[in-house]
């Protein structure tokens, strides 16, 4: 069993409404150093396989299918054996 | 073919909504409309005699509202159950010409779907060529927003309504800012301007285009509110025209002749529906 976790992005140059609006927030809450802030969502895949390479091709075709929509996201893998 | 022969489908899934009110549109145009689910068109845990194949409709409508929960994204559990099992005859009903109907959670369905704007004509594609992303005010917006037609020809569904005409319908979501292209929103009005895919834009009292908020609800570039494909008998819009389809639900009805003794008056949402039926009328 592999477990994956996948972080789901917005690429670089999409406008990020909820990071805008969290960073906004936080400014005016005295967080006067924090430069940009952007949302991710990460999702945990247990994948049931002792290949890596069957659960690393599992989880991108996930990715590719339902989790991430490719025209404004990027996403990253990392697999760990559980 | 005739109007009351003419079968709808409105489709559904857990947790949509929006649907009665739609199939009830089509049903006052003289149609045959019913709500039909998913599991029904898919033959699963439903009684023989509520079985349905995609052949039964002459017309296929999403309503909207909400569809799944919406998680992931609007509309992507919906298009994906849709994808994993009506695939090859939904494409097969949007390239024989019958019209779709995408409507707010419907078009993000249909995006999805990569029905729409379906640039290369395949009628429904692997990958979504386009998203409806968050509004860039970040949190849902509801209201009634003033909707330009600016197809020159290529959208069938709305052939009949005039170059230019502005129509109040209301808009009611929290994703609804369609990008093709993200990093350059010029490309993304280019894109589909050039195609002539644009049929409705957001505007003001005065008609303008590019209008800021909250004239435009969500930033969408160049205010698009809703797309045909190239082929033009599939149309997307994110506003509800189900919601302004007669006067009186019109924020301004009393004024606005809502009252007429001779049965209640059209809206300014009724005309879309009235195209798809116009369209069908013809085509099928």
């Amino acid at each position: 069993m592999y477990r994956a976790e996948v972080r789901i992005g917005l690429k670089k140059g999409v406008a990020d409404p909820e990071g805008a609006n969290t960073h906004k927030t936080l400014k005016l809450l005295g967080f006067e150093d924090i430069r940009e802030v952007h949302t991710v969502k990460l999702f945990t895949l247990d994948v049931d396989t002792d290949s890596e390479a069957a659960a690393k091709d599992e989880v991108e075709r996930a990715c590719r299918r339902l989790l991430a929509n490719p025209v404004i996201h990027d996403y990253q893998v990392t697999l760990q054996k559980a | 073919m005739k109007r009351d022969e003419m079968r709808v489908g409105v489709c559904i899934i857990e947790g949509s909504n929006s649907e009665d009110e739609t199939a009830a549109a089509f049903r006052s145009l003289g149609t045959n409309a019913e709500v039909v689910h998913l599991k029904q068109l898919l033959h699963q845990d439903v009684p023989q005699d509520e079985e349905r194949t995609l052949d039964d409709y002459d017309v296929f409508v999403i309503g909207g509202g909400f569809s799944g929960g919406d998680y992931i994204r609007a509309g992507a559990i919906f298009a994906n159950r849709i994808r994993s099992s009506l695939f090859d005859d939904l494409k097969g009903f949007v390239k024989s010409g019958k019209p779709v109907l995408g409507v707010c959670n419907g078009f993000q369905v249909l995006v999805e779907l990569g029905m729409l704007p379906d640039l290369d004509s395949q009628g429904l594609s692997e990958r979504p060529e386009a998203v409806l992303h968050l509004n860039d005010s970040d949190r849902y917006e509801c209201r009634p927003t003033r909707l330009k037609h600016v197809n020159r020809g290529t959208s069938k569904i709305t052939a009949h309504i005039p170059l230019g005409e502005v129509r109040i319908v209301p808009s009611a979501h929290g994703e609804g800012r369609l990008l093709l292209h993200p990093s350059d929103p010029d490309k993304t009005v280019k894109t589909l301007a050039d195609n002539d895919q644009i049929v409705f834009t957001y505007t003001d009292e005065n008609g303008n285009d590019e209008v800021p908020y909250p004239y435009n609800p969500n930033g969408a570039p160049g205010g698009i509110a809703g797309i045909t494909n190239r082929d033009g008998n599939v149309l997307g819009m994110m506003p509800h025209p189900e919601r302004s389809f007669w006067r009186w639900q019109h924020p301004d009805w009393t004024r606005t002749g809502g009252l007429k003794k001779n049965g209640p008056e059209p809206g300014d949402g009724h005309a879309i529906f009235e195209g798809v039926v116009r369209y069908a009328e013809k085509a099928l």
